[in-house]
């Protein structure tokens, strides 16, 4: 154990703690307490943090189930503190914020924090892990976790529909990452993903190495709300909104990110890795920003924001992975800086989405609503709030001066040297990505200028607004500050955070060029990307003016049925609907036809091992031969037996069934078997005497007699098994394996004292066996009795 | 009134002698000879029901107090003991053994430890047997 193990584990201590404090603390808000969690790991990971050299990685491991590989083993290198850093850092300010923004009163605080520290370990566990399937256990508990704070107002039905509907998309990808992880371990033999890295070109020409990459690329891309699964992240917005400002924007969603960043060294040189991570990256990035136009709820806009910034880094780490395939060699460098790109992106994407979300929730905790139809013309009652949220925006559009405009460039520097460097065709893409970033410009400057300008309506408001508090307006400064920073100053984290980890990223590239830098730079000078950026703020506002006059028409076009989430909708009431018809066509509740499967299945095993095994053979060579009086009981037992299906009345099919029962004991006598003939007689004595009884006490009403009724499929199935039964009896007569041990047991007088073998054999040898059967004698009596005597004992009462 | 059979009653009186002490041989025998303990218990429960067949319930309950399925509980319990006696001895569980002894009136007689496994069965079976058919011929419907 060492610190870093129990830095891990300290959130899920508190899980505990929280709720038990919860009750004998009622006087203050619980969050001061949960806050104190984030903010200690924040500076425990900081320490690790320097401006202006690489945190050394560390690794650290505790046995778990070391027979079988896996240990509980971390390792923090630059990739991980970063997101040690955001979850902490970005953990801390949402727990503030929440303090403010949840009342003490009405919510049930232990809950809310309780998860949200559940989370907040998970998150941690899953970045810092080097064994995958430490990695999958934390990922797992995320899920979990989202989903019990997705549904913390479970008294509302979106949230609870919002909640299943992320649990069982994100679910599915961890199953298909769990999958994945098998099959690498398969390969490789090893859970740790820096043996798996180490162990390097020797897995690519495995034939499941291509599909545990898919398997993987599943889960990351359920988790990171990709095209098509990010369906999930509009729904999960029932969420309260810190929860939604941490998980669904600046923490778990990037889980998904981090792991193609984390296995970009492992799967990076395959092409169908980078294609399909570039391909799904600009269709989520175009599809989410061009819905996000759509949304009258700001939170709504925001989840499809979301949805599309994260394609933009998906893309990137696409783009960048493409350095580690030798057929790109020559261009390995250009496309590292894709690489630097997506990280520097993701690092601003937590800071103004996380800014963005808590500055939504202050506009509802203090208008009422979240409509952009209903809001406007506050910016004079929230000046702050105005300015915060612009900040955000401005941010998330690529305005200078703030963080986004960098990254924004990098994003179009990298995706023009995509199409200089490989095939013509992906021209297109730095298209696609160029009108992408116009929708982005016109629903950042929706966010801003139709919840702040305009016509303000008094009536239209539940509240009458004014400015939130400064606890709440805290958290969102202090990112907006960040946003700006990083600006000016991107330095912060190039030596320390960017360059470290895209060396670990592609470390096959650093190999042949060790003493590479990257630049990060607010300007850099007139470029393709510029102009660029100034086409999308000319077109963009030209757009934005005339939105209510081309937005309705747009959207109309589209084919309302095309939507994936109604097809989520419809698929999951039709699966529900067809496994309710498929159970109800065979589990008919009759047991006539249970036993038809259960005999029709025992005809077909059967018959196919006889046959397909060739253990069928008739031997006849060790018969005895058929005496006349032998052959005589045989036919008097089918005539009984036939008897007994054609009669029509059921006295006679009981006599047919003691007559049987007779004929046996007469074979228990020719062959010599005086004790199984004697008590054969008597229970059949009973039986058929039970079985009067029955008969005599049949409802009158029902007691039309007529004869057993004819139908094809029973008739089918019961001379199957009949036929099945015999050729099975006569094949197993035919193979004698070993000396039956029956010899033994003649010497029963020496051994046992007893003249009477098969008495020998009851009370001694298998004395066990009798001893249990009585138990069963015994049961059956006493079932009998309580049956009959406690008949009415629940009526009398 | 009451329906009384006196030839059934007065064959029952003599016949149920013979078929108990055929059975009661039938356990005994069962170590040599066709037999043992759970024909012996359902022929003596036919005797009972003969018994029960031929007067009534009340008179023969009165004239056998026995509690029937306190019989079959004791029956099962001796098999097992016999088992746990076994175990107590340091042999393995059930084991069965037997010896020869000089008993007054009957000589050379061989006495084994099966026999009081086999009474266990006999009285499980008389017990079950008679539960069994005088609940079912108890109740009314």
């Amino acid at each position: 154990m060492s610190s870093l193990h129990l830095a891990i584990l300290l959130p899920f201590v508190f899980v505990v703690i929280i709720p038990l404090l919860y009750k004998y603390t009622r006087a203050i808000h619980t969050g001061w307490i949960a806050l104190s969690v984030p903010v200690a790991l924040f500076v425990y990971f900081i320490q690790y943090f320097s401006i202006h050299e690489a945190v050394e990685p560390i690794t650290v491991s505790f046995p778990w189930i070391p027979s079988i590989g896996i240990h509980f083993s971390l390792y923090l290198d630059s990739l991980s503190l970063l997101f040690a850093l955001l979850i902490t850092g970005i953990g801390s300010l949402v727990v503030l914020y929440s303090i403010f923004y949840l009342s003490k009163d009405r919510e049930r605080l232990n809950f809310f924090y309780a998860y949200l520290m559940l989370f907040m370990g998970a998150m941690l566990g899953s970045v810092l892990s080097d064994n995958l399937m430490v990695l999958y256990s934390f990922w797992e508990l995320t899920s979990v976790s989202s989903f019990l704070l997705i549904a913390y107002w479970y008294q509302r039905k979106r949230s609870r529909y919002g909640a299943q509907k992320a649990m069982y998309i994100t679910m599915m990808g961890g199953f298909s990452m769990l999958l994945g992880f098998i099959i690498l371990y398969v390969i490789s033999g090893t859970f740790s993903i820096r043996e798996i890295i180490a162990a390097g070109d020797s897995l690519t020409s495995h034939s499941l190495f291509i599909p545990a990459m898919f398997f993987i690329l599943l889960g990351a891309f359920t988790k990171s709300a990709q095209f098509p699964f990010h369906i999930w992240l509009p729904d999960a917005m029932e969420a309260p909104t810190p929860i939604s400002a941490y998980l669904h924007s600046a923490t778990m969603v990037k889980a998904g990110v981090y792991l193609v960043a984390r296995l970009t060294p492992i799967f990076g040189a395959q092409l169908e890795w980078s294609w399909t991570i570039i391909i799904v990256g600009i269709i989520t990035l175009t599809m989410g920003s061009f819905n996000a136009l759509k949304q009258y709820d700001l939170k709504a806009l925001l989840a499809f924001s979301t949805i599309s910034q994260l394609g933009l880094i998906m893309s990137l780490l696409g783009v960048g992975s493409l350095a580690l395939n030798k057929g790109y060699a020559e261009h390995s460098l250009v496309f590292v800086g894709a690489l630097v790109a997506g990280i520097f992106h993701l690092i601003n994407h937590s800071v103004f989405k996380g800014s963005l979300f808590m500055m939504v929730g202050i506009l509802d905790h203090e208008t009422g609503t979240r409509d952009i139809r209903k809001l406007g013309g506050i910016i004079h009652l929230m000046p702050i709030s105005f300015t915060l949220t612009m900040i955000g925006a401005f941010s998330m559009a690529g305005l200078p001066p703030f963080s986004g405009f960098i990254s924004k460039e990098m994003f179009f520097i990298s995706l023009i040297e995509l199409t200089e460097n490989t095939s013509s065709w992906a021209a297109i893409i730095p298209v696609i990505a160029w009108i992408a970033s116009i929708f982005t410009f016109i629903y950042c400057m929706i966010i801003i200028f139709k919840s702040f300008t305009g016509t303000y309506h008094a009536d239209r408001l539940e509240r009458k607004p004014h400015e939130a508090p400064f606890g709440m307006l805290a958290s969102p400064a202090i990112l907006s500050l960040l946003a700006i920073a990083l600006f000016f100053f991107p330095g912060l984290v190039v030596t320390s955070i960017l360059e470290p980890t895209v060396k670990g990223m592609a470390p096959q590239v650093f190999a042949v060029h060790p003493d590479w830098h990257t630049h990060v730079t607010a300007w850099h000078g007139f470029s393709l990307e510029l102009v660029m950026t100034i086409a999308i703020v000319i077109i963009g506002t030209f757009l934005y003016r005339r939105i209510e006059k081309w937005k309705g028409p747009v959207f109309e076009l589209l084919p309302k049925r095309l939507n994936l989430f109604t097809l989520y909708d419809k698929s999951l009431i039709t699966m529900e609907k067809t496994a309710t018809s498929i159970t109800k066509s065979y589990m008919t509740g009759s047991t006539t036809h249970y036993l038809s499967y259960i005999f029709g299945f025992l005809i077909v095993i059967v018959l196919a091992t006889l046959f397909g095994t060739g253990a069928f053979r008739l031997d006849t060579s060790q018969d005895s031969p058929i005496e006349w009086y032998e052959l005589m009981i045989g036919i008097a037992t089918v005539i009984a037996a036939v008897f007994i299906l054609f009669s029509t009345s059921r006295l006679m099919s009981i006599m047919g069934v003691g007559v049987v029962g007779f004929t046996v004991s007469l074979y228990f006598v020719i062959f010599r078997a005086p004790d199984l003939a004697l008590t054969q007689l008597v229970v059949e004595t009973i039986s058929t005497t039970l079985f009067l009884l029955c008969f005599y006490f049949l409802p009158k009403m029902k007691a039309n007699v007529e004869s057993i009724r004819f139908k094809l499929s029973n008739a089918i199935i019961a001379i199957g098994v009949g036929l099945t039964l015999t050729l099975m009896g006569l094949s197993a007569y035919g193979y004698r394996l070993f000396e039956p041990i029956a010899e033994y047991f003649t010497n029963s007088y020496e051994l046992a004292g007893a003249k009477n073998i098969v008495n020998s054999l009851l009370v001694d040898f298998r004395a066990f066996d009798t001893m249990l059967e009585i138990v069963v004698l015994f049961s059956a009596g006493i079932g009998i009795y309580t049956f009959i005597k406690l008949r009415y004992a629940g009526r009398n009462e | 009134m009451k329906f009384t059979d006196v030839y059934l009653q007065t064959a029952t009186k003599i016949l149920v002698f013979l078929i108990m002490t055929f059975s009661i041989y039938v356990l005994f025998a069962g170590h040599h000879n066709p037999g043992g303990g759970f024909i012996g218990g359902l022929i003596t429960a036919s005797a009972l029901v003969l018994l029960y067949v031929a007067f009534d319930l009340q008179t023969v309950r009165e004239v056998i107090p026995v509690d029937f399925k306190k019989l079959a509980a004791a029956g099962v319990l001796i098999s097992v003991l016999t088992g746990v006696g076994s175990l107590v001895l340091g042999v393995p569980f059930l084991s069965q053994t037997f010896r020869y002894f000089d008993l007054p009136f009957l000589g050379k007689t061989e006495l084994a430890t099966a026999l009081i496994f086999d009474l266990g069965v006999y009285m499980c079976v008389v017990g079950t047997t008679l539960t069994i058919i005088t609940s079912i011929s108890e109740d009314d419907i």
